[in-house]
Parts: structure tokens; C-alpha cells; sequence
């Protein structure tokens, strides 16, 4: 499969947009600038830049909490991420949730529930719907290695398997559900066999380098797309940051992220694009300095975004609220 | 105008609405080819197919998870619990997906989870529970509980029509034990709203679901003692019409709250506290409760009778209430 330059060349920057952006939500966060939590996707971007870069317009999201690729890709600009974090009235969700709580239909991105593979259910959802429609449109519905043990990711696979649905499951393995690593989680040693019980053709790739991401997601879902079912993808890969900015992650060797360290997904694509004479250092600092500038913008837009009113906490619960619920 | 079952009614909500809208689809264990435990879909897989009336794995949080996605990209999907006491498998995905979508990122969620609860059918601990309170304390979602075939009907045709996600408590009990004439033309029976199933001066008798029943028993064997029972019906459980229940109390002074689902932290304890907080000044006796102990339902005919509130229990507690 050849990918145009123009794609390539976009990857690189979605790769460079999602470290850049989460990187700064972590110097704010450390700074005491953000609510709550950070919960980065450090060393793992290339998964959700990949398999989002490879979803078509009207196709669905359901992503998990490492997948900043996705949100920025399907449209949810880093202006709105940044306020998001800030808890701003400007955020994705107006401040009802924060974070990498995000979720907003109009770009075809599922909300993440923390209940990690929820969203394998909810994405075998839209497939049906896709299905019982007639439609070609598919879903690509993503998690962590922890969630695979979830009864939710088993069955999701396993309803969208017996319906043939067209539907894609991603794997961002990147080797720790929070401090344990996987093997305490599961004694199989690649998480794709938990794909074969369901008869689910599965692949396993380097989740560090983004064309190969982007490449089995194309290829599977070029076959949801057509009729062929369910795939599963299983992206080896590694988190280099603690699960979240306050975890320090003492408990990974360190020699382990010196080893992934060599395999940043951002070197590994610029050393693929160099070698390649795809792109010169010249033209990949300029989409670097593109990226600071959209940071810096996204930030400032937050910073000087104002706060949602506290009476808002009583707004949304319902979609069609009842009247008389309001006063008594 | 034509007589109908309780269960009929459910049948014939679900097939207009079907028929109405292309969105609208079932799914659920053994509701296609068979045609659902109770008999509640029969012979829909013929009329609409195997992709609008889904047999799925047994697997609650799967399929409940599945009419959520389904539902957030335009569909309206109504998921079958075979029993209600299942639903416990899908409580994952109703209180923390389907619940939270509008307010956490305004996504509508329109699903209907219908769930066969109650007792009285010997079925015991896993096939006879009321399930209400489970989700009683989840803001977001709607649940409600028809007791008479007519609501059934209209109630189950506005929970496919509106855009929250609504439990739509039938009783199995009354499946084919009750009847209704029920109009030929298409109606609904708003979300929200309480009926009076019998109007009464001296006392208010609160209740839903089959208790109604019980109540409507309980009023006619009073009223030959002179006692005059007002039964609030309250149809939904969530969000409670507080207007109706706060109206009937303001007006007979005294009341009784009655249900199936077990005591401690019910709907009853709910209506209870609502009526001493902004109907104190009206009461005129204390509130009493008349509900299934704290134990789960138990199999054998004698002890599910001494479980499952009797009209004798309701009448105990209205004349010791009339007794202030």
C-alpha cells in the first residue's frame, strides 16, 4: 500500500500536535494551571494518530483515554481540548467533564467512559445500526492492554462477531494497566489470541511506528467497509509516562523505557521520512513550529476562556427534561 | 375500542412503533425466533426480520452496550431483559454510559431497557426482584412502571419516542392477569405524570406496578367500613411526580406508601421523606410504609405470600393510620 506524502506528511504532524499538546497539559498540570488530573498517551501516540488518520469522515470513534490522535484528527481543535482541561465554558464539554473525557457527535467521537472497554459494546452499537442500515460506514473502538480483560471488551467482540459487524477493535498494549504489568494481567502472551476465540482475524504491529498502524487500520477497514467483519489490531507499544502526571512510575525498570526510548514513535517517523526523502529536517521543523504556534494558541484561547456559570450543574441531565422537575 | 392484556399491550406498542419508525428495533436474549421468554415479540422476526428483531449472546452488558452505541447514531433501540434480576449484568453501561451521555457530553441516548420484574410467580431469588431501586439514585435515567394494560400501551410508545433512557418496569405478574379497552388510535401516556387510579378523601394510598392492584382492593374493602382511600398511581418512578403526590396528601392528610421492592432505601422511604419535608404541615399521622422485608424473594408459595405485601398488610396500615 503507498501512502500519498501529503498523508505521511500530515501523520507527522498529528503525532507532533498530540505530544506537544500533552506535553504542555503536563507542564500545566504541574504548574497547578489544569483541574484534576493528566492522563497522557507519552510514547503510544502513534496508535491513535494511525488508526484515526485511517478513518473516513463519517465513520465512528469510540476511543479510550490514550487516544489524543483520534480527538484531534476527527476535528475537536487543541483550543477546545486546552479549555477542556481547564474545566472553561469553551471545553469540548463545556465543563461537565474534564480532560480526556471527551465525546462530541458531530465529529463522530464517542464519549470515553472511565470504565475502560466500555466502549467496545457502545462501538458494536453504531455498527449495528451501520448494518441494519445498510451503510458503509464503520467504527474503529479502541482500549488499553488493562481493559482487554474486561468482560465488556469480551462482549463486544464476541456480539460483533456473530453479526459480522463492521467494526475495527484497537489495542493500545502499552505493557502497564496503571502499575501492573501485563504479566499479572493475563498469562497469553500477545493480547491478539483473545481475538481468536471470537474468530476474529487479528494483526500485530509495532505500535511505535505510525505508518504500520495507519496501514493495518486501512487494511481493516477496507475489509469492515465491504462486508468482511470484525478485525482486531493489537498495538504493542509503550506508555513512558507514569498512568497519569502524579505517578511516577517507579515501578517500571527503568532499562525498559531506556530500551522504547530508542523507538520514539516521533524519531521513528522522522528517521522513516528522512531516509525516505519524503521530507527534509527544514520541512519538519516547519510543521514543528506550526504545531508550538497552535499550542501556544490553544492555551492563551483557554486561559482567557471564562468559566461555565455554577447554575449550569443543574443543566443536561436529561436530553427531554420532565417540567416538573424544576421546583416544587 | 378493544380489550387487550397487559402483555398485549406491551406486544402492541412495540409493533406500532416499529411500524411507525424505521429507528425503532429489538434486541435481546430469544426475542427473535422464539419470540421472548413471556411471548412479548411473537412473531415479530417474521414481520420485521432478524436484523430488526436481534436474538443476541447471552450477554446483558453487550447488547445493553450495543443499544447505546446504536442509539447514539440515530437508532431506537428497545433491549429485552428476559428477567429484570439480569440487568444487574448491564448496570455498567446504564449508569455510567447510557445515564451520563447527555449531561458529561450532550449526546441523547434514547434506548428502552424493558425489564419483567416482580414476584408472586414463584420464581424466586433470581427470576421475581424489583429492580427499580437499583437505579432509583441514578440521575439521568427514567423508570417507569405501568400497572394497567392502557398505560402499558401508552407509556412503553412515549419511552420509544423519547430521547432519554428509560426502564420500563412490566410487571410479570400481570402479563396476562388484567385487561383494559384501549382506543384504536394511536395515544401516549406522558413520562412524569402520576394518576389517580381511585379518588378518596380520607386517605392517600401511594404505590405502583401491581401493588395497584393491591391498593384498589385494599380501597373497596374499606370503603364498606366507611373509609374513603385516595390510591396514587404513580407510573413513573423516576423522575417522581412530586406535584401529584404532594396534591392528594395536601388533601386526605394521611397517608400509606406501599410497594413491592423491599424496604430499606425503596421508592417508599423517597415519597416518605418528600412528604415530611414539604407536606409536614398538612400530615395529620405518621407516614407509614408498607413494603417486602429486607430479604430476597423467597420460593416457597408460603413464604413469598408472607413476603409480597398483601391487601390485609394494606389494610392493617391504613386503619392505623386513620386511627390518629
Amino acid at each position: 500500500m503507498d501512502i500519498k506524502r501529503e498523508d505521511l506528511l500530515r501523520l507527522y504532524y498529528y503525532l507532533k500536535l498530540t505530544r506537544r499538546l500533552e506535553d504542555r497539559v503536563t507542564s500545566l498540570y504541574h504548574q497547578g494551571r489544569i483541574l484534576g488530573g493528566a492522563w497522557t498517551s507519552n510514547g503510544t501516540e502513534a496508535v491513535s494518530v494511525g488508526y484515526g488518520y485511517a478513518l473516513e469522515k463519517n465513520d465512528i470513534a469510540a476511543p479510550y483515554f490514550r487516544d489524543m490522535g483520534v480527538f484531534l484528527i476527527r476535528g475537536i481543535t487543541a483550543k477546545r481540548i486546552m479549555a477542556q482541561y481547564m474545566g472553561k465554558k469553551t471545553g469540548v464539554t463545556g465543563g461537565k467533564e474534564g480532560n480526556v473525557h471527551i465525546g462530541d457527535l458531530n465529529f463522530g467521537v464517542f464519549g470515553f467512559p472511565s470504565h475502560l472497554a466500555d466502549n467496545y459494546p457502545v462501538g458494536t452499537g453504531a455498527a449495528l445500526a451501520f448494518k441494519i442500515r445498510n451503510e458503509k460506514r464503520i467504527v474503529a473502538a479502541c482500549t488499553g492492554d488493562g481493559g482487554t480483560s474486561r468482560g465488556d471488551f469480551h462482549e463486544g467482540m464476541n456480539f460483533a462477531s456473530a453479526r459480522k459487524l463492521p467494526i475495527v477493535f484497537i489495542c493500545n498494549n502499552n505493557q502497564y494497566a496503571y502499575s501492573t504489568p501485563l504479566r499479572l494481567q493475563m498469562a497469553i502472551k500477545d493480547i491478539a489470541e483473545r481475538a481468536l476465540a471470537y474468530a476474529i482475524p487479528s494483526k500485530i504491529v509495532d505500535g511505535n511506528n505510525v505508518v504500520e498502524v495507519y496501514k493495518a487500520a486501512m487494511e481493516a477497514y477496507d475489509i469492515a467497509r465491504n462486508g468482511g467483519g470484525p478485525s482486531f489490531i493489537e498495538c504493542k507499544t509503550m506508555r513512558m509516562h507514569g498512568h497519569s502526571e502524579h505517578d511516577s512510575a517507579r515501578y517500571v525498570p527503568r532499562e525498559l523505557l531506556e530500551e522504547w526510548k530508542k523507538k520514539d514513535p516521533i524519531l521513528t517517523m522522522e528517521k522513516y521520512l528522512m531516509e525516505n526523502t519524503i521530507a527534509g529536517k527544514e520541512e519538519l521543523d516547519g510543521i514543528d513550529s506550526q504545531v508550538k504556534k497552535e499550542i501556544e494558541e490553544a492555551e492563551a484561547f483557554a486561559e482567557e476562556s471564562p468559566y461555565p456559570d455554577s447554575e449550569d450543574c443543574l443543566k443536561g441531565v436529561y436530553a427531554t427534561p420532565i417540567e416538573e422537575e424544576r421546583g416544587i | 375500542m378493544k380489550e387487550i392484556t397487559y402483555l398485549e399491550a406491551i406486544k402492541e406498542a412495540m409493533d406500532e412503533e416499529m411500524a411507525r419508525d424505521p429507528g425503532v428495533f429489538v434486541l435481546g436474549e430469544d426475542v427473535g425466533v422464539y419470540g421472548g421468554a413471556f411471548r412479548a415479540t411473537e412473531g415479530f422476526y417474521e414481520k420485521y426480520g432478524e436484523w430488526r428483531v436481534l436474538d443476541t449472546p447471552l450477554s446483558e452488558s453487550g447488547f445493553t452496550g450495543a443499544a447505546i452505541g446504536a442509539a447514539l447514531v440515530g437508532m431506537r433501540p428497545i433491549v429485552e431483559m428476559q428477567f429484570a434480576d439480569f440487568i444487574s449484568c448491564a448496570f455498567d453501561q446504564l449508569v455510567n454510559v447510557a445515564a451520563k451521555n447527555h449531561y458529561r457530553w450532550g449526546a441523547a441516548t434514547p434506548i428502552v431497557v424493558r425489564a419483567p420484574y416482580g414476584g408472586n410467580i414463584h420464581g424466586g431469588a433470581f427470576h421475581s426482584q424489583c429492580i427499580e431501586g437499583f437505579f432509583f439514585n441514578v440521575p439521568g435515567l427514567k423508570i417507569i412502571a405501568p400497572s394497567t394494560a392502557y398505560d402499558a400501551k401508552g407509556l412503553l410508545k412515549a419511552a420509544i419516542r423519547d430521547n432519554d433512557p428509560v426502564i420500563y418496569c412490566e410487571h410479570k405478574y400481570l402479563y396476562r392477569r388484567i385487561k383494559d379497552s384501549i382506543p384504536d388510535e394511536d395515544y401516549i401516556v406522558p413520562i412524569g405524570k402520576a394518576r389517580i387510579a381511585r379518588e378518596g378523601n380520607d386517605v392517600s394510598v401511594i404505590t405502583y406496578g401491581a401493588m395497584v392492584h393491591t391498593a384498589l382492593e385494599t380501597a373497596q374493602l374499606l370503603e364498606e367500613n366507611g373509609v374513603s382511600c385516595e390510591i396514587v398511581d404513580l407510573r413513573t418512578i423516576l423522575p417522581l411526580d412530586k406535584k401529584s403526590i404532594l396534591g392528594s396528601v395536601k388533601k386526605t392528610s394521611k397517608v400509606v406508601v406501599l410497594h413491592e421492592q423491599t424496604k430499606t432505601g425503596g421508592v417508599g422511604a423517597e415519597v416518605s421523606a418528600l412528604l415530611s419535608e414539604y407536606c409536614f404541615d398538612f400530615l395529620d399521622g405518621p407516614i407509614l410504609r408498607v413494603a417486602a422485608p429486607d430479604t430476597p424473594v423467597p420460593y416457597s408459595a408460603q413464604m413469598e405470600e408472607a413476603f409480597i405485601p398483601q391487601t390485609k398488610d394494606v389494610v392493617a396500615a391504613v386503619e392505623k393510620v386513620m386511627r390518629y
